[in-house]
Parts: structure tokens; sequence; C-alpha cells
């Protein structure tokens, strides 16, 4: 893959995971020695890589996992809000993924099989404080929340896959996946 | 295999005998075998298809197509409101609203007892005399609050239909302008006589001179149609009269059929004679079943006077007679190939053409399938001649159109005019005031706005198969709209994707501006579904589902513009309620148990 | 004298009753298809082998060839529609490839492949599908069905079982099986049969064959849909 060539400034780049399995962003570490590439070319906001906690003024957001719950839309809303590029990461970020499947399940049914009725938790409630984030009735994919600006399917999608999604973003070419980058699994 | 109760058996045997275990006759099967027990229960399927040798899967399949078909329980009275746009205007959801709590059910629910269930249904050709609704497939016009607390009293003290008033069932003709058509008044028998006289090819030639064209939307070549189905190999040939009339606001055929109806079967049989076909079917949508035993008495009249059966006229090799095939509620089966699947008993899915119904249509034999209407004038060419017939209209649409008209005038119902009258003529007379748009053509018509009302009734102009839904000031286009495009929704057929898919996806816009949910990216993306819509489709059904939208969205564009609330994107659902199962589950109520719908409001 | 027409600007010779997609294939020339099978009849209900010819839009799988007429399939325009036709397939029902058994192996992914389709785009319907497990040897999971109807052709048509029927109408028509009891168990059908090996997708699988192939060793994983028909047809 050919190195991108540098832009005029160093853009900002957040990632964030929603419901996802964090898959996506073992994956985007693993695009290995481009890593060091990709920080020559950028700078990490709010990520895995950093110690920021809330996002802010960026070129481009990386969302992975789809939108479970209350908090998955503030952080989503966030990352709309400050990223110019948004671009969902993952199958789960496009179309809800592996945690959808609970979608034709009624939410009641999902949260008493899982705090009431499993064995060893005999009289066991469903939490009710106020910290936790509520579930949402259905595992949205984000582009349902916010309006995203690219996809990147795959699950995860590939380290070359990402590699090359990001250099054509930051080449300033629309990204795009053919030829093998382009999965579904 | 599961047995079935002893009575319904033998009833049920009836029917299958009545029809002669024929597999063609399996919606007609159906439809009967519902009147046993009100639907039509598992091992009932199961049995038609074993006395039929036919798969159950092929049984449950149709059963599953026509929504008057009932494979869940349904109320002993199952009322039907009739939702047109015309009846929305007309009040329906609220007296639909009143009949429910009257009655202390949920529509589209059954009530515990069994005894009632209560929903909606596409446009029941009532819209003269709206609202209206259908009682166990009884038409019932005219609905108000009063009528709607007589009929839950009689449904609580479930008294049989056959003891309601006699004046609920009374549909009027309500024929506002006559013009050659409902002026003529002939003996039957005697168009036949004359093109007996003419012979075939004479006959053929008349109608060619009269430049009949079809008055069922598509405005095909009467002649040329029947030509083509004549010099087609295979027999027996078929005529077939489509009274489906299913097109949103359009009810001339329905006027037709119930007070011209030797007109349409002599039309019927004039076209076999021209084509040398001896076999017809009217296919009578079910909707209008309550027309079918006075149909089935003028058949046995002209039967007896030899109009139709054996040698008609005493004319040697003039064999033909016709039999009459119930719809089951499905709009596409209008569509004439959909159709011709329908009466072989199948799921109403249209087919692929070519071949054309005149090459390979019913059971692969030549079929002419004709609209109501033109099969009645060509009583008129066969009296009066083809040059007379032509000298009518204008040069492109000779003679004259039945219009059926709705909505917002004085006096609506059927009227009668040679092609070429303009929109604004026609407004006049029916006693329209303050007109802010007219639908001509149905649903999947044109809408049209009031710069356009010097426009002409005419295939050349604003073609129409005879619907004309009127709309004064007060009315919100964007609201005619979407109830067009929930209409399509509910009747694509399903086969191809684009509509079967499209149609929903359009609805979901729809229902999201609506439902205060809307954002300027999503008239792109409905723009981008009228498209896909219009082109990929498989049947005149789905191309013609995104013009409501396509025209309102050009000449009414601020009714949409007005529903967003936001310029850029909003979620289609509402982010709040999607919590509101797990508040409950929780017991929260807490400031983080909640989101802002919109999200201006966070910020 | 072959008649011919042109497809994208190159000429296609046919013959006379030969679909627009028959002889481009023959020609060497690629049009998708979904519910088209060459074994049965043109279906027509996918719409994925839309071209447009003379200018008005055609499935090509089902359209007689015509002398003279031109033809535009590999467009972007055409590629456009296609693109937009999958996204609707994959929307109205519940397609996640990473649980799928058939994933690699699948038509209507592959072609997701061939026409760039990143997002499904629009909002999803989640539909309520139960999977039917009663069979011993095969599973049905209807969550996947794009109603090319091939596995009711071939089951009617070449095994003489009719094991598979539509039923409902519009969004809500979805498969059904030969039983009153609605159980794939109650019927004849068998993993030997025609039907049980022709879904394009992955609603009718073998039971217990499972990931044998390892993701990345799969039929598109290492060939596009493009070249695989394209070879088929040659042999
Ligand atoms: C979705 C759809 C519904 C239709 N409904 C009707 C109908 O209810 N009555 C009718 O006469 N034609 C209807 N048509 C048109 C028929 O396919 C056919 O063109 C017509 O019956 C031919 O008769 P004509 O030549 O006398 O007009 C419909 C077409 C479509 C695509
Ligand atoms: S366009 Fe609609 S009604 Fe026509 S075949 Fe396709 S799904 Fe059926
Ligand atoms: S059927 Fe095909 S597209 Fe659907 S989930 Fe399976 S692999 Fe993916
Ligand atoms: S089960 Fe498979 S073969 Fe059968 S209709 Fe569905 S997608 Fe087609
Ligand atoms: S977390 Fe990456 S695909 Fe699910
Ligand atoms: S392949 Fe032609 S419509 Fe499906």
């Amino acid at each position: 893959m050919s190195p991108a060539p540098a832009p005029a400034r160093k853009l900002r780049v957040a990632t964030t995971s929603l419901a996802g399995c964090f898959g996506c962003h073992m994956s985007f570490l693993d695009i290995d020695e481009h890593l060091f590439e990709l920080v020559e070319l950028v700078e990490f906001d709010r990520s895995p890589l950093t110690d920021i906690k809330d996002v802010g003024p960026c070129d481009i957001g990386l969302i992975e996992g789809g939108v479970c719950n209350a908090e998955n839309v503030h952080v989503l809303r966030e990352f709309r809000r400050h990223c110019k590029t948004l671009i969902a990461l993952g199958a789960c970020a496009v179309n809800g993924g592996l945690p959808a499947q609970r979608n034709h399940l009624p939410l009641s049914e999902c949260l008493r099989e899982v705090y009431q009725f499993r064995p060893g938790l005999e009289n066991g409630q469903i939490p009710n404080d106020p910290e936790l984030p509520l579930p949402l009735d259905r595992v949205r994919p984000i582009h349902e929340v916010v309006r995203v600006d690219y996809f990147l399917p795959g699950c995860p999608p590939s380290g070359p896959a990402i590699w090359k999604f990001l250099t054509d973003l930051i080449a300033g070419r629309t990204p795009r996946l053919a030829g093998g980058l382009l999965h579904y699994d | 295999m599961s047995a079935l109760p002893a009575t319904p058996t033998a009833a049920l045997d009836g029917v299958l005998q009545r029809h002669g275990h024929y597999p063609t006759e399996l919606l007609q099967i159906l439809i009967e075998a519902q009147d046993l027990e009100g639907w039509l229960p598992a091992p009932t399927l199961t049995h038609i298809a074993q006395s039929l040798h036919i798969p159950r899967s092929r049984v449950e399949g149709v059963a599953g197509f026509y929504s008057f078909l009932y494979t869940q329980p349904v109320g002993r009275y199952r009322v039907l409101f009739s939702d047109n746009i015309t009846d929305r205007m007309l009040g329906n959801a609220e007296l639909m609203d009143a009949l429910c709590r009257k009655l202390w059910i949920e529509p589209g629910k059954l009530s515990e007892d069994g005894l009632v269930s209560i929903a909606t249904t596409s446009c029941t050709g009532l819209c003269d005399q709206g609202p209206g609704m259908l009682v166990n497939g009884r038409a019932i016009g005219q609905l108000t609050h009063r009528r709607i607390n007589e009929i839950a009293e009689m449904i609580r003290q479930q008294r049989p239909l056959e003891l309601w008033p006699a004046e609920y069932f009374q549909i009027g003709d309500n024929i506002r302008r006559k013009d050659s058509l409902l002026n003529l008044d002939m003996k039957p028998g005697a168009a036949l006589a004359a093109v007996i006289e003419l012979g075939r090819e004479g006959w053929l030639q008349e109608v060619q001179k009269s430049n009949l064209r079809g008055r069922g939307g598509a405005g095909f070549a009467t002649a040329v149609k029947w030509a083509s189905a004549r010099n087609a190999s295979g027999e027996p040939k078929i005529i077939v009269c489509n009274a489906d009339e299913g097109e949103p606001g359009t009810f001339k055929d329905r006027v037709l059929l119930n007070s011209y109806a030797d007109l349409i079967f002599e039309g019927m049989t004039l076209a076999a004679w021209a084509v040398g076909a001896s076999e017809g079917f009217l296919y009578l949508r079910g909707e209008y079943r309550y027309l079918l035993p006075q149909l089935e008495a003028v058949l046995a009249r002209r039967r007896e006077a030899g109009l139709l059966g054996r040698n008609i006229l005493h004319e040697p090799c003039f064999d033909f007679d016709i039999r009459i095939h119930l719809g089951a509620g499905a709009y596409v089966c209008g569509e004439e190939t959909a159709l011709i699947e329908s009466l072989e008993g199948k799921r109403g899915t249209p087919r692929i053409r070519p071949p054309f119904p005149v090459t390979k249509g019913y059971l692969g034999r030549p079929t002419v399938v004709n609209n109501v209407e033109t099969l009645a004038k060509t009583c008129l060419i066969a009296l009066g001649g083809g040059e007379a017939f032509a000298a009518s209209g204008t040069a492109q649409s000779a003679g004259t159109k039945l219009l059926s008209i709705s909505g917002d005038c004085a006096a609506p119902g059927i009227y009668e005019y040679p092609f070429g009258v303009p929109i604004a003529r026609i407004l006049e007379d029916c006693g329209a005031s303050d007109t802010q748009a007219v639908q001509v053509g149905g649903a999947a018509g044109v809408c049209l706005a009031g710069y356009e009302f010097q426009r002409r009734i005419a295939y050349e102009d604003v073609p129409t198969a005879g619907a004309f839904m009127i709309f004064d000031g007060s009315r919100d286009l964007f609201d005619v709209a979407r109830a067009f495009v929930h209409f399509f929704a509910h009747e694509s057929c399903g086969f191809c994707t684009p509509c079967r898919v499209g149609t929903s996806l359009l609805q979901g816009f729809m229902d999201k501006l609506a439902d205060g949910h809307g954002a300027k990216a999503d008239l792109a993306d409905i723009d981008w579904l009228d498209r896909l819509l219009k082109n990929a489709s498989h049947c005149g059904l789905g191309s013609a589902a995104p013009n409501p939208v396509i025209d309102t969205l050009q000449k009414f564009r601020p009714a949409y513009e007005r529903r967003l609330v936001s310029l850029d994107f909003e979620p289609a659902f509402d982010l709040d309620a999607a919590l509101a199962e797990a508040r409950q589950l929780t017991a929260r109520d807490d400031p983080g148990a909640h989101l802002h719908t919109h999200e201006e409001e966070e910020k | 004298m072959t008649k011919q027409f042109l497809l994208d600007g190159q000429p296609v010779p046919f013959e006379d009753g030969q679909t627009i997609l028959e002889a481009a294939r023959k020609a060497g020339h690629y049009i998708p298809s979904l519910c088209w099978h060459q074994d049965f009849p043109p279906h027509g209900s996918c719409k994925l082998c839309i071209v447009k010819a003379a200018g008005r839009h055609v499935s090509a799988c089902a359209t007689p060839a015509k002398e003279g007429w031109e033809v535009e399939s590999n467009t972007p325009e055409m590629n456009g529609e296609r693109r937009g036709l999958l996204q609707m397939l994959f929307v109205e029902g519940n397609h996640f490839c990473p649980s799928c058994e058939k994933s690699g192996n699948c038509e209507l992914q592959a072609l997701g492949y061939e026409y760039e389709m990143l997002t499904p785009r629009f909002r999803h319907f989640f539909p309520e599908r139960p999977v039917d497990a009663s069979h011993p040897d095969m599973l049905l999971d209807f969550n996947r069905c794009i109603f090319c109807e091939l596995c009711v052709r071939a089951s009617r048509d070449v095994d003489g079982k009719s094991v598979f029927a539509l039923t409902g109408r519009g969004i809500h028509k979805h498969l059904t099986v030969n039983a009153e009891s609605g159980r794939l168990a109650d019927t004849n059908f068998s993993k030997d049969d025609l039907a049980a090996r022709i879904c394009p997708v992955g609603v009718i699988l073998p039971k217990g064959r499972g990931f044998a192939v390892p993701i990345g060793e799969r039929t598109f994983d290492t060939e596009t849909i493009r070249s695989k028909t394209l070879k088929e047809e040659e042999s």
C-alpha cells in the first residue's frame, strides 16, 4: 500500500467503542508497523491510546459497536458534534452486529433472563442504580442515531482494510474498499 | 392429521363438490369455506389440499395472500373501516375509535369472547357516500356517530346482519351527469344482433374505426387487443372483465355493475364474437360481493333469453358463457396478469411479460382482459357504429369517460363527460370551491395543483381510470400523499425487491415526517427511493407507488418542509421512548433514565 | 447473419428467444443475478439483473434480446440501483454475516462485495422470524430469506414435493413449509433434495456441517462472484 502524502497539518483522530467487543480496536492495532506511520500523520484525541476522557474537536471519529444504551447515545452524539468525519467501524457499528440479535426478544425477557432466572441468581433483581445506563429497547446501528459519513464493515475489518481506509481519508481520497478488503464477516 | 368437526366437514365437502374439486377454483373455495366458520383454521386448509390433490403449502400460500382471507380467528362480526383518504377526510378514524371504545376492543385485535374484530381496509369504493365500512363483507356507507352507536348496539345484541336496517346497506348510484353511455337504454341482445349481422370481421373493423381505448388505465387500443387474441393460437379463448376496481377513489364500475350489468355482459359477448372466445369471467372485487346475487340473476336471465350459452341468438358456432369469480381484498389483482393468476386460483402475483395475456393468458390460452367500462362502451359502437363513436371526445381520445368524483365538493358521484373536458369545468359542475388540488386517476394517478386546472381529461393530457378526488384549501397535501403511500405498502404483492421493501421504506419516511422526526436528509432519501421504485419495479403498482410523493414534493413542497425538525439528520425513532421499557423494568425516572429525543435540546 | 445488440457499447450476438442475460454471459459479459438459475425459467423478482434497454429499465434475466438494442448495464447508474436493491434485501431481513454459516459462500454477500455496498443505509426492519430446527438433517433460518423461490421451484418442479411455498403478502411475505404443523420435520423433505442445495443465501442449511471450511478460504473469499459466474459460463 502506498504511504499517504502528508496532510498540511496533523489530523486529529478519536476512537471509541460502544456496544462492541473491542475486536475492531484490536484490529486497528493490528495495522502493526503502519501504526508508526500513522502517528506521523495524525494525533489522537480520545482513544485507547490516550487518557483523554471527553472527545474534543476532531477531524476523524471512529466508532466501534452499535448503540445499545443511553450512555452509547450520549457518547455517539458527542463524537458526532466534535468530529468532522464520522466513521462506523466494524459490523456492530454498521448494522448492530451480534448484539442486535437480541432485537427480536422483548427487552424484559433479556433482562430477566440475565438477572433473574440465571442459576445461582435466585431473587436476582434487575439493577436500578441511576449510575447505570438504561438499555434501549433495540440495539441500533449507529447510522440510525446520528449521521454517519463513512462505513467500514467487517467483524472485525482487517488491519489492511483499516489502513487502506485511513490512508485514503488522510490523503483526501474518498475511501474505497474493494478487491478482497471488503468483508462482512 | 387433525380431525375436523363433523358439520364443517360436510359443509366444506359441499363447497368442494360445487366447485368440481378444480384447483383453479381454489380462491373461490377458500372464500366460501371461510363463510362456514368466519375464518380458515389450519385443518380446513389441510382438508382442502387433500380433496383437491394439491400441496398444502400451495393452499396456505393462497390463503395468506388475500386480505379478506383469515388464517387466524376474527370476530363473528368483522368490521373493516374503509381507509381511503376521502374516508379519512370524513373522519373515519374518529368513528373507528368510537366503535372500538363502545365495544371495548382495540383495533386489529379480536375481542375475548370472539364476538367482534375491528380494523381498516383499503378503499371500498364508497367514496361518494363515505365514510364506508364492510361488516362481514357487506358494504355500509354514510357512517355517522349515530350509525356507529346503533351498530355497536346491534353487535352487542348479536343481531344477525339480515336483521339490520335495510337502509344501511343501500348503496346509491349518485349519477350526476349522463352522456351517451349512461343515457343508453338498450334492450338486452340488441347490440349482439347488430354485430352478428356485421360478421366477426366486420365487427372488429367497426371497433377499429371507433378508436376505442381501454378505460382501465393504460389506454390500450381495444381493437388491437381483440385482434391479437383472435389471431393467437390456442383454444378456448377467454374474455375477462376486470371488475376489480381497486384504485382508491374509483367507483364508476360499481355503478355500472349495479345498474348497467346488461351492458357489461353484452360487451363481453361482443368481445367474444370478435375474438372467437367461448369462456368469460367477470372478476369481481371482494368489496363488491354484495352485488353478486343480482349479477348472477342477470346472467341467468341472459342465458334464458339465449344471449349466453350455446348458439347465441341462434347463431351456429357462437358459444359463450360467463362465470363470476370473486376477489378477496388485493388491489394488485386489478393488474391483468395478477388477475389471471388469481383466476387460476393462485396468489395474485404479476407475471413476466411477454408473453402477454392476448397470446398466453388464463391457463396459457389467448385471453382478453378489459375494464368494465371499456366493455360496456362497445355496446355503443355496436349500435351506433364506430364512426359515430369516434366523433365525440378528442382526436386521440374517442368517446366519453366516467368519472368518480369525491372529496371536497357539493355533489360527489358519477359524471360522464366527453373526453377533452377541462378540470376547471368539472370542478364547477360538482360544486367544488377553494380547490387546492385534484388527484386524478387515483393513488397511482397525478396530483394537479391550481395552475393546472385548465388541463383536460384525455389520454394525451390527463389520463385517468376514473378517480377524481378533490382537496380544498383546508387540506394538507402531505397527509394525502402519506395516505396513498400507506395504501401501496399495504397492497404491494411482495414479489419484487424494490416494491416489497421500497414501499415499506417510503412509508417509514412519511411516518417519520408525520411523527415529528423529519430531517432534510430524508427528502433526499425519499427522492432516491422514488426513483428506484419507478425504475426497477416489476409491475405498475410499484412503479406508480411513488407518484403521489413525487407530485406533492414538487407542487406542495412546503407541506413537507414545515414538518422538518432538523436541517441535517434525525433518528427515525423516539430515543426517549426507546428507554421506556427499561424505565419500567427498573422503576427509574431520574434524569439519567431519559434521553432528549432531539439532539439540539441536549446542547 | 447473427443478430446482435450492444451491451455497454460492445456487440453481443444472440439467438432468437435468448434473454439479454443469457446472451451477455455467453459472450463473457457479467450481468448479476440472484433469483435466476440456468435450470429454471426466469423468475424476475430480485431485480439485481436490472439493465436499461433502449432507455427502459428491464430485468435482463426475463427480457428477450432484440436486434440493435443499446443496453446499459455496467454503468454507475445501474450499479447504484443494484446497490440500492442489495441494501433493501439486507435491511428487510436479519443478516448478521459474522454468525452466518453461509458467510463466504453466500451470493447476496458476494454481490454486496461486488457492488461495494459498505452500509445497509436504511432503517433495519429487524423482523421476527423464528428458526425451524425440527428436521434431523437440515436447519431453516428464515431470517435470511430473500424470496428468490429457488427452493420453492426446485422442490415443486424437480423434487416433486412442494415442500416450500411463500405465503403472506408484501413486506409480510414469508416462506412456509408443506405441513399443518408448520415444521419442516413433518414434511417429506430430505437432505438429498435439490431444494436442500439451491438456496443462494443462508436459509436452508445442513446441520452439523457448521463452519467446516474456515473463513478466508470460502468460495467468495478467494474469487469474486463476477469471475466465478463467468468461469462457470465457459465450462
Ligand atoms: C396495480 C394495478 C391495478 C389495476 N387495477 C385495475 C382495475 O381495478 N381495473 C381495471 O380495469 N384495470 C386495472 N388495471 C389495468 C389492467 O392491468 C389492464 O390494463 C386493464 O384491465 C385493461 O383493460 P382496458 O384495456 O379495457 O383498460 C390495473 C393495473 C395495475 C398495474
Ligand atoms: S411492483 Fe409491487 S405489486 Fe408489482 S410485482 Fe413488484 S411487489 Fe408485486
Ligand atoms: S445469508 Fe449471506 S448476507 Fe445474509 S447473513 Fe448469511 S452470509 Fe450474510
Ligand atoms: S429459502 Fe433460500 S432459496 Fe428459498 S426463497 Fe428463501 S432465499 Fe430463496
Ligand atoms: S466490535 Fe467490531 S464488529 Fe463487533
Ligand atoms: S436475476 Fe433477474 S430479477 Fe432476479
